[in-house]
């Protein structure tokens, strides 16, 4: 059993002790961390503060909840050069993200054709188990994509210079270099570019349900009569093989002995092992922005067939699972480290280099996806995330309840019609994706954000309830 | 008829424990409850494969033929059906892997990667027993 102690509203501490390097901080209310004590969270957040070059907390976010190593809402920054780099810290599922679209759609005309609108999205974009993309990339394309990013979408006609500069380091992370990548994850990456996949990933079209902050909300250019789009997903089977490799090559070349749990091997971050892992996963990052961006472009195809004045424009692209350089403030000195974000947003605030001109003054928007049927958030970077949480917040509801058990508490069906009843049209692969991923086994993402806000770890600037949801 | 695999509460994955009379049974056994994650349905037997693995430690080996089975998945199409001729030795096994085309099921989940979370190979009694967390 691991000891807590409660600092502060939202706040509590695990004390330093034993191997722990640094304390842990987990950010929650009473009632999210009745929940989190109910896994091993707490005992993943300590196992983190055990591994070398650990800077200041290894911390989780309020909608944390176990994964396997880090724990999923984990986030740690690490020295750069006596510091380590996860695989696990990162997770399996690299550069999963989300990105909000905004339009010129009113809400009753998008209504009208709802069911048609969601039939054509389901058809327009590859969804769904074993289910691989309508494009086929050839190897030489995968590299493109792999170390070009976004810039390779605008060569190819999916996306303008707006929807790059929207988009978490520019659509681009540097650093890729896919000579670190396996032919293994090659294989796996070249069927996959431009699908949803399945499991927690969807499509939702959403409207305002209420509006925190008006005048922040203009900014992100949110008009509460037009619907709006959300999109869910990552870097399929390409990040998932990545991940795979290198915890593999990591504990044949480092070890295990050491660490309380497999899953938190790792290698040097400078070391050749690091620095391949780092090159490797920055392509998978690339990848999954591309993913996104394919997407958004059958998004946007689709609307045009029924709104051929449609205007689809981006608000922002924000990856959850990630590592990367980042430069904070650590006891009073600026420095660079290695930071791990597992289940975690990027929340900067005001002024950051790192985020677009266009909203450089206010702040980034972090986007909050909720479950399926429940709401969604949009929120905002700020100052005080870089002071206390390396400029990181929640990245969703987190679950609650098993899939097995979901399976045995829900019947697809009924859920379908619980989501009619509000309102709610979802097209899915099958029952059995509908009601795994029912509202019920999610933490309440109200509350999630809630915390942020009162933290000042993100602040509340929009509520988004669902239309239409399609799942894989 | 003994219990080839059981599925236990896991938060937000999947956890399962197979056994066995044999280690080679139970490693068998540890693909049947994954792919039944994937396919409730039964598969035939159209297609032949066969597959080397080598690892640091049993837990490596096991990881990475559940591995190679979402591997043929996603790159081949291939649906496992049955692992017959199966042996472990040393840091060695190899089987040979029967299925079908993916595409002629209605395929339930995805199951993103394997995990060494809570991995355990057992052998008690002469009755060995695998846990598995397969990422979803």
């Amino acid at each position: 059993m691991t000891e807590i102690k409660k600092i502060k509203e939202n706040v509590w501490e695990i004390l330093k002790e034993g191997n722990m390097l640094v304390p842990g901080r987990i950010f929650a209310s009473d009632k999210l961390m009745e929940n989190i004590k109910n896994d091993k969270t707490l005992e993943q957040v300590k196992n983190v503060s055990c591994l070398s070059g650990i800077k200041s907390h290894s911390f989780a976010m309020p909608d944390s909840h176990q994964g396997y190593g880090f724990s999923i809402g984990g986030v740690a920054a690490f020295d750069l050069n006596k510091g380590i780099i996860s695989p696990g810290g990162v997770g399996y599922d690299i550069n999963c993200g989300v990105r909000v679209l905004t339009s010129n759609i009113k809400i009753d005309d998008f209504l009208k054709k709802r069911t048609e609108i969601l039939e054509r999205l389901y058809i327009n974009i590859p969804s769904g188990v074993g289910k691989g993309a309508k494009i086929r990339i050839d190897k030489k394309e995968l590299r493109e994509i792999c170390e070009n990013g976004v810039d390779w979408c605008i060569e190819n006609g999916y996306a303008t210079e707006e929807d790059k500069e929207r988009t978490e380091e520019y659509g681009h992370m540097k650093g890729a270099d896919f000579n670190s990548v396996s032919d293994r994850a090659t294989k796996r990456g070249m069927p996959q570019l431009g699908s949803l996949g399945a499991g927690n990933h969807f499509l939702e079209v959403q409207k305002v349900e209420e509006i925190f902050d008006e005048k922040i909300a203009e900014s992100f250019g949110v008009d509460k009569d037009n619907i709006l789009i959300m999109l869910h997903c990552g870097s399929r089977g390409f990040g998932h093989q990545i991940a795979s490799d290198y915890i593999q090559s990591m504990e044949e070349k480092y070890g295990f002995e050491n660490l309380p749990d497999r899953e938190l091997i790792c290698a040097p971050f400078k070391s050749e092992l690091g620095q391949n892992y780092y090159k490797a996963m920055c392509c998978a990052v690339n990848y999954a922005f591309c993913n996104r961006q394919m997407i958004t472009h059958w998004i946007r195809e689709t609307f045009k067939e029924f709104f051929p004045d449609s205007e689809l424009r981006m608000i922002y692209d924000v990856a959850h699972n990630i590592a990367k350089i980042e430069e904070h403030k650590i006891n009073n000195k600026t420095e660079e480290v290695c930071i791990h974000r597992k289940g975690a947003t990027r929340s900067f605030g005001p002024g950051r280099k790192e985020i677009p001109d266009v909203y450089r003054k206010i702040g980034q928007p972090v986007l909050i996806p909720g479950s399926m049927g429940t709401f969604s958030y949009i929120l905002v970077g700020t100052s005080k995330a870089e002071e206390i949480s390396f400029g990181s917040t929640a990245h969703g509801a987190g679950r609650v309840m098993s899939r097995h058990g979901a399976l045995r508490e829900f019947k697809g069906e009924e859920i379908k019609k619980q989501l009619e009843k509000q309102d709610i049209k979802i097209k899915a692969g099958g029952w059995k994706s509908i009601a795994e991923e029912a509202p019920g086994v999610y933490k309440d993402i109200n509350e999630v954000v809630k915390v942020s806000h009162e933290l000042g770890i993100g602040n509340l600037v929009v509520k988004l309830k669902p239309l239409a949801v399609m799942k894989g | 008829m003994y219990m080839k695999y059981k599925y236990l509460e896991h938060t937000a994955d999947i956890k399962f424990q197979a056994f066995g009379k044999s280690l080679e049974e139970a490693f068998s056994n540890s693909a049947y409850a994954m792919i039944n994650i994937i396919c409730e349905r039964e598969v035939k037997s159209k297609i032949k494969k066969k597959i080397k693995i080598s690892g640091i430690d049993s837990n490596a080996i096991l990881y990475k033929f559940l591995e190679e089975i979402i591997f043929l998945l996603n790159t081949e199409n291939f649906l496992l059906s049955k692992v017959s001729g199966i042996t472990i030795k040393g840091n060695e096994l190899k089987a040979e892997l029967s299925g079908d085309d993916l595409n002629n099921y209605e395929l339930e989940l995805d199951v993103k990667a394997v995990t060494y979370n809570e991995m355990f190979i057992k052998k008690e009694k002469g009755e060995f027993t695998i846990q598995v967390v397969l990422d979803i």
